[in-house]
């Protein structure tokens, strides 16, 4: 496997990770000896085996409809980098 | 197919397909313990868990699963008995996560059909193709600041089913027929309450054209739409966009688009350039969903009756036709009201007082069946007094008129204006003899051959007796009277 440029521009693009150009190629190696380390599984013959989905047996746990939480705007308004009066605040976007 | 746009090039046909995010009915979140009331003070409904705090774990809602199961069942659908969760990776302000929990490859219901009925009585089957549950997002407000934009998270983490519709719609009206029946059933059930004014219900919109017999082509989505005239407005402008396009040696994109009603357009929302690369994967802080076949039957059971069924049994217990059913079975409110009034009465009277004078009376006071000013009881004792001969046809318009105006009960209205029918016959031949004497010249045309006087001489009876005889009584001594 080997990971491009354009790939990699994209996927910081995708993250919201501003790389300059002379950054990209260290990057792109860096991500590619990941993808290499984890392509390695695929050398494991997983034909018939149903996928593994955690390391417990137990299904969800479901809790009941109650209303246990909320009414801590100002405990959450307190680590906003942003806010005005009980609103988180952002740059403006509108379509 | 009745629904074609004539081109340059020859006639085309649309494909819509529509994904449906109805807000699910319960009292918290699906992830967390936080309040799903509407209208509340902004950031007052939010947990550590749906404001996305680091080291939060998301922990699911049964009444939620349920809410998901019920619906299913009401469409027909598949449940699946293993479901997952998977993150929908995209960066917006209204989702503090950064990705939205949903389900994508292993959705907890599966294929359905729902039956639509159009305005010339057709009905036609449209496909499900599934229905998953998901995270809602928040709430951005622009008009408050120039520069910013606020975000209440109250609605962040509500659930929602996301409910997918086959690409088996082939006209606007088939779309606006699909989404009152989703919506008729989804209240019928209890599971989404369908305002889509409030924004309970949202609809996505898939849509393409295409020359009969073709494949499919490219098709474009157009994002929350939020009424049914807006989704059937959307289809037939988007669809007369393709067609240019197309007729003009161009390629349709596929894009994510906007629907403006207030210029009648669609256009493209560069934002999501990059919308259908969510990048999912199965999330980690949830196992997969395991629901017991004998709890889904359990909910099975507990199903409340469905329009159809309703509709098909108020026809063969009432005895009433089929679009008179759907009338009434269009809200369960309605249903509910006629069948009080109905039970154990003539089917057929109760539904033409029901949609007749009460949905005029409702109409014109601006009143919904549920602060009616007459109640079902009320309306089903006035039709009592009919049945057994208190009060006439004609009088009984006068007292119902009464109960919307005064909210009394229909036998206090008839003993207060005296209304009682009048079966003495001796008051009626008294009133006969009178009518004969004062038209001498009339009966004297009638005996000589002129029987459509006869309805005169009827009409002249009932206003003797300020229209309280019986008109029965009348027919028959007025004939023997008359023919004497």
């Amino acid at each position: 496997m080997s990971l491009d440029l354009a790939t990699t521009r994209r996927i910081a693009k995708l993250a919201r990770i501003g790389l300059e150009d002379a950054e990209l190629e260290t990057v792109r190696q860096k991500l590619d000896g990941i993808l290499g380390w984890v392509d390695q599984l695929s050398e494991v013959d997983v034909e018939g085996v149903p996928p593994m989905v955690g390391t417990e047996t137990e299904a969800l746990r479901q809790r009941d409809d109650v209303v246990t939480d909320g009414n801590c705007r100002d405990a959450i308004l307190s680590c906003a980098p942003e806010k005005s009066g009980p609103f988180y605040t952002v740059p403006k976007v509108v379509e | 197919m009745s629904y074609v746009i004539e081109g340059k090039t020859g006639s085309w046909e649309i494909v819509v397909g529509l994904e449906v995010h109805a807000q699910v009915v319960s009292n918290s979140k699906l992830f967390s313990g936080a309040s799903t009331t509407f209208g509340a003070e902004p950031n007052s409904q939010v947990s550590l868990v749906d404001a996305a705090f680091p080291g939060m774990l998301p922990v699911i809602n049964k009444e939620c699963v349920a809410q998901a199961v019920r619906t299913g069942l009401g469409l027909n659908a598949r449940i699946n008995l293993e479901s997952r969760f998977d993150r929908k990776n995209y960066f917006y302000a209204d989702l503090p996560q950064g990705y939205q929990i949903s389900q994508f490859a292993h959705p907890i219901v599966g294929e359905g059909t729902i039956e639509i009925e159009l305005a010339n009585g057709e009905t036609r089957k449209i496909g499900i193709t599934r229905l998953h549950m998901e995270q809602d997002a928040g709430k951005l407000i622009h008009d408050q600041d120039p520069t910013k934009s606020m975000v209440d998270l109250n609605r962040a983490g509500v659930a929602l089913m996301e409910i997918v519709s086959e690409p088996d719609i082939r006209e606007p009206e088939e779309a606006g027929a699909y989404l009152r029946k989703l919506r008729q059933i989804l209240r019928y059930l209890g599971t989404c309450d369908g305002n889509m004014e409030e924004g309970s219900m949202r609809a996505d919109v898939n849509v393409s054209v295409r020359k009969a017999g073709e494949p499919f082509r490219t098709r474009c989505e157009i994002k929350n739409v939020n009424s049914i005239r807006f989704v059937m407005q959307a289809i037939e402008v988007e669809a007369a966009r393709q067609v240019e396009i197309w007729e003009n040696g161009g390629e349709v994109d596929q894009e994510t688009r906007l629907f403006d009603a207030a210029r009648g357009e669609t256009r493209t929302m560069r934002s999501k350039e990059d919308a259908h690369d969510y990048r999912y994967f199965p999330d980690p802080d949830l196992l997969p969903l395991v629901i017991e076949q004998e709890w889904v039957d359990a909910l099975k059971a507990a199903l409340p009756e469905l329009p159809d069924a309703k509709r098909a049994r108020f026809q063969s217990e009432y005895g009433i036709p089929f679009y008179d059913a759907g009338v009434l079975v269009a809200e369960q409110a309605v249903a509910d009201f006629y069948e009080t009034v109905a039970k154990g009465r003539d089917g057929k009277l109760a539904v033409s007082w029901v949609t007749g004078d009460l949905f005029a009376a409702l109409n014109r006071t601006g009143k919904t069946i549920e602060t009616s000013p007459v109640n079902a009881e009320a309306l089903g004792q006035m039709l009592d007094l009919i049945a057994d001969g208190t009060i006439n046809g004609k009088i009984a318009k006068e007292v119902f008129e009464d109960m919307v105006e005064t909210g009394e009960g229909p036998e206090a209205i008839v003993e207060k204006k005296g209304l009682r029918q009048v079966t003495d016959t001796g008051v009626i031949d008294a009133a006969i003899e009178s009518v004969m004497t004062k038209h001498a010249d009339k009966v004297a045309e009638y005996r000589s051959g002129k029987d459509k006087l006869f309805g005169f001489f009827v009409g002249q009876v009932m206003k003797e007796t300020k229209g309280k005889a019986n008109p029965a009584l009348v027919n028959g001594a007025l004939k023997s009277k008359l023919d004497a």
